[in-house]
């Protein structure tokens, strides 16, 4: 009884991720690749994901203090970011990046500022929202994730 | 290669959750196992890339640029199918493939690309690649790269 209110709970919080924009496809797809032999596939590859991003936060937040912006380094790192944001299906913070690299390629020092905090902005929102997916499926006790409905 | 049938392709291993769209080989039923090596900067991709693979049955190794695969080459290691990321430090993807072609390496070599513009991928094209796909790899993609790979052996 807890446990199917739970793993309701579980699909809905899923549901609402990809019906509010936060998630697309590509996250579906790294589901399909979790299994029994592999069960956390996908919060291991969010963890990684988030470890490598803040790094690259870190970088860039360094990059833009500098005068003048150094905007070919700051694209090379928001290529980084972008290219980890689309596989794993984080859709909001992948199109923050590419109006942050749009700047860039403009030389606009302003949109650079003003989209990176999007960037972290978008960034910090999902983490909130996949660390309580994430407990969620574990109270559930799911060995799998929810089924794919859209 | 030889040795794989294009039955071994819709191997016993399914795909979670029944999806019976991408089915892969099976190392079961290979009788030698394909090998895949992925040249990728990225950590997240190369976690991704190598689950891909190991779903499929294949036995995967990872390096990180260019270079790291002339070298691993060098040392006269042999690969099915190379993935190989365009943008990576040290050794880009179109420059490390030209060098791989130059040392006579065979092997299927299929470029994974963020880029879609079409000067981009002539490029890389141009460097000696078999195909291309675009970035994220997709399990479906990864299936019919490697029905080619069967198909043409």
């Amino acid at each position: 009884m807890e446990g199917s209110h739970l793993q309701r709970q579980m699909a809905c919080m899923r549901k609402s991720l990809f019906d509010q924009g936060f998630l697309d496809e590509q996250f579906i797809q790294l589901e399909e690749l979790q299994d029994d032999a592999n069960p956390n596939f996908v919060e291991e590859v969010v963890t990684l994901f988030y470890r490598d991003s803040t790094r690259l936060i870190l970088n860039v937040d360094q990059a833009l203090e500098k005068v003048p912006l150094d905007f070919t380094k700051l694209d090379n790192y928001m290529h980084q970011f972008k290219g980890s944001s689309s596989s794993i299906g984080a859709a909001k913070v992948k199109n923050e990046c590419t109006q942050f690299k749009e700047c860039c390629k403009a030389g606009n020092a302003e949109g650079c500022m003003r989209s990176f905090q999007q960037v972290k902005k978008e960034h910090a929102a999902l983490r909130k929202k996949l660390e309580a997916y994430f407990q969620l499926a574990r109270q559930a006790g799911t060995g799998e994730t929810a089924s794919r409905s859209k | 290669m030889k040795s794989i049938a294009n039955e071994d392709l819709i191997g016993s291993k399914s795909m979670p959750h029944g999806n019976d769209v991408c089915q892969g080989p099976s190392s079961h039923s290979l009788n030698k196992k394909v090998t895949a090596l992925v040249v990728e900067d990225n950590v997240v991709n190369q976690m991704i890339h190598k689950r891909l693979l190991s779903n499929l049955g294949i036995e995967t190794q990872v390096v990180e640029n260019g270079k790291e695969a002339v070298d691993l080459h060098h040392s006269g290691a042999v690969f099915d199918l190379i993935l190989m990321d365009m943008e990576m430090p040290i050794m880009n993807g179109p420059e490390a493939t030209r060098v791989l072609r130059a040392m006579g390496v065979r092997s299927k070599i299929v470029g994974v690309t963020a880029y879609s513009g079409d000067y981009e991928k002539r490029v890389f094209m141009d460097a000696g690649l078999d195909d291309y796909y675009e970035k994220p790899l997709t399990m479906a993609k990864l299936v019919s790269l490697l029905q080619e790979l069967v198909d043409n052996n």
